[in-house]
């Protein structure tokens, strides 16, 4: 589904991360490790097309992959109801009940985001996914401010993906009980060059 | 698209959203300047025209930085460019829910409070169809304002001084146009000049403030 093949990211004009390589297949999912500052974000957003690559190529059906950041994107004087559905409108879908229920968040469904814990938030934020209908899932980090319970319930919703033919890349430090592989993006970190896009700015 | 014109008007209506913010400060100003220039009718009437028109090309002015600003603070903006519509339609529908809630609010508030300046009553069709005519080009002028400086901390200064000067033709012949109204003068070459602004902006800018924002997001 898709295919990356010696791909380097850049962040702030330095290459942070050089020929990286990966496959994902449906139904895989593949975990990102690497400590902090390794590059797993900007791997992730330049898969998501936020940023251009350096160099390299993604193989990838268009609009097959939805995004999940650090922030969730919910306007706090909306209902969560209303925070969802109009992200399922921008991607066409009605159906919101699924999502509500799928992160047992459908008793909150008519309180305002802002009366939301951290953990709720981020599980609001997760239920996005389900409604963009979209086969490729790119997390970053989708289990800060989740408890154990939450964590399982998160991971169950992914393996229903899986299942379903859809794949998913995680960034995170927990352990979610997934068959995944694991892929250690230290190894593809660029070698530094002190000054080099400030040189090269002048040639 | 409309989904999110509609969560944007939401947005703005509901508690600290900034709906009323341009249009208070509009009518604070305007009350204002009477009490400031003294009674003199004639004075009045020879200003009301260009103070109505700098108060709402300010008014507009002050919640352009919440624009794209919210949406970029809690990570929308990245969601909304990886979602299946266009940036260019985001910053489009962006700026006409920012004229509905500013700039629409303004052009109707404008002929009530032309009473208090002593404006002719010539002026006060020509003042409706100015702002009407207008406005939107602020909105749209400011959303690329407000594309280029998303991202900044504080961006609100640069923002200003950014735009202002973009604002410049808008309000000489909006202006023009309500003066030439007022005096009973043909307004035919500003207002076609106004509108020919109001059009360019629209046609155009949606497309530079969208590549603003994709370079801003990296």
């Amino acid at each position: 589904m898709l295919r990356v093949h010696d791909l380097t990211c850049a962040r702030g004009g330095m290459a942070v991360l050089e020929h990286v390589g990966l496959d994902l297949a449906a139904g895989e999912v593949l975990v990102l490790r690497g400590p902090n500052g390794s590059g797993k974000t900007t791997l992730l957003r330049t898969l998501a097309g936020l940023q251009p690559a350096l160099a390299g190529r993604i193989d990838c059906a268009p609009d097959a992959i939805a995004y999940a950041a650090h922030a969730d994107g919910i306007k706090a004087t909306l209902s969560v109801a209303e925070n969802l559905a109009f992200w399922a409108g921008i991607y066409g879908v009605t159906d919101i009940k699924n999502a509500l229920q799928s992160f047992e968040i459908e008793h909150l469904s008519d309180r305002m985001a802002q009366n939301l814990s951290a953990g709720q938030k981020r599980r609001l934020g997760l239920a996005r996914l389900l409604v963009t209908g979209r086969p490729i899932w790119m997390l970053d980090e989708p289990t800060v401010s989740l408890d154990i319970a939450s964590v399982k319930l998160f991971a169950g919703v992914v393996r229903r993906h899986l299942g379903d033919g859809g794949a998913a890349l995680i960034a995170t430090h927990v352990d979610l009980g997934l068959q995944a592989q694991d892929l250690d993006i230290t190894a593809f970190q660029a070698a530094s060059q002190p000054g080099g896009a400030f040189e090269e700015a002048f040639t | 698209m409309i989904r999110l014109f509609l969560r944007d008007l939401k947005l703005a209506m509901r508690a600290g959203g900034g709906f009323g913010l341009g249009l208070a400060f509009f009518l604070i100003v305007i009350v204002l300047v009477p009490f400031g220039v003294g009674p003199d009718n004639a004075i009045l009437r020879a200003i009301a025209p260009g103070i109505l028109w700098v108060a709402a090309l300010l008014a507009c002015l002050l919640s352009l930085d919440r624009m794209f600003q919210l949406d970029y603070e809690d990570g929308s903006l990245d969601l909304l460019a990886t979602a299946p519509i266009p940036m260019e339609g985001v910053v489009a529908v962006k700026a006409a829910a920012h004229w509905m809630t500013t700039g629409l609010p303004l052009t109707l508030a404008a002929p009530v409070l032309g009473v208090l300046l002593n404006l002719a009553p010539a002026g006060y069709g020509w003042l409706l169809a100015a702002l009407t005519l207008g406005t939107p080009a602020l909105s749209m002028i400011g959303a690329f304002g407000a594309a280029l400086t998303v991202g900044l901390k504080r961006g609100g200064l640069l923002l200003s001084l950014l735009v202002l000067p973009l604002y410049v033709p808008t309000l000489i012949f909006g202006a023009e146009v309500t003066r030439r109204g007022a005096e009973g003068l043909a307004v035919a070459t500003p207002l076609t000049l106004l509108a020919g602004i109001t059009l360019g902006a629209v046609a155009l800018l949606p497309f530079a403030a969208a590549a603003a924002i994709r370079i801003n997001l990296r």
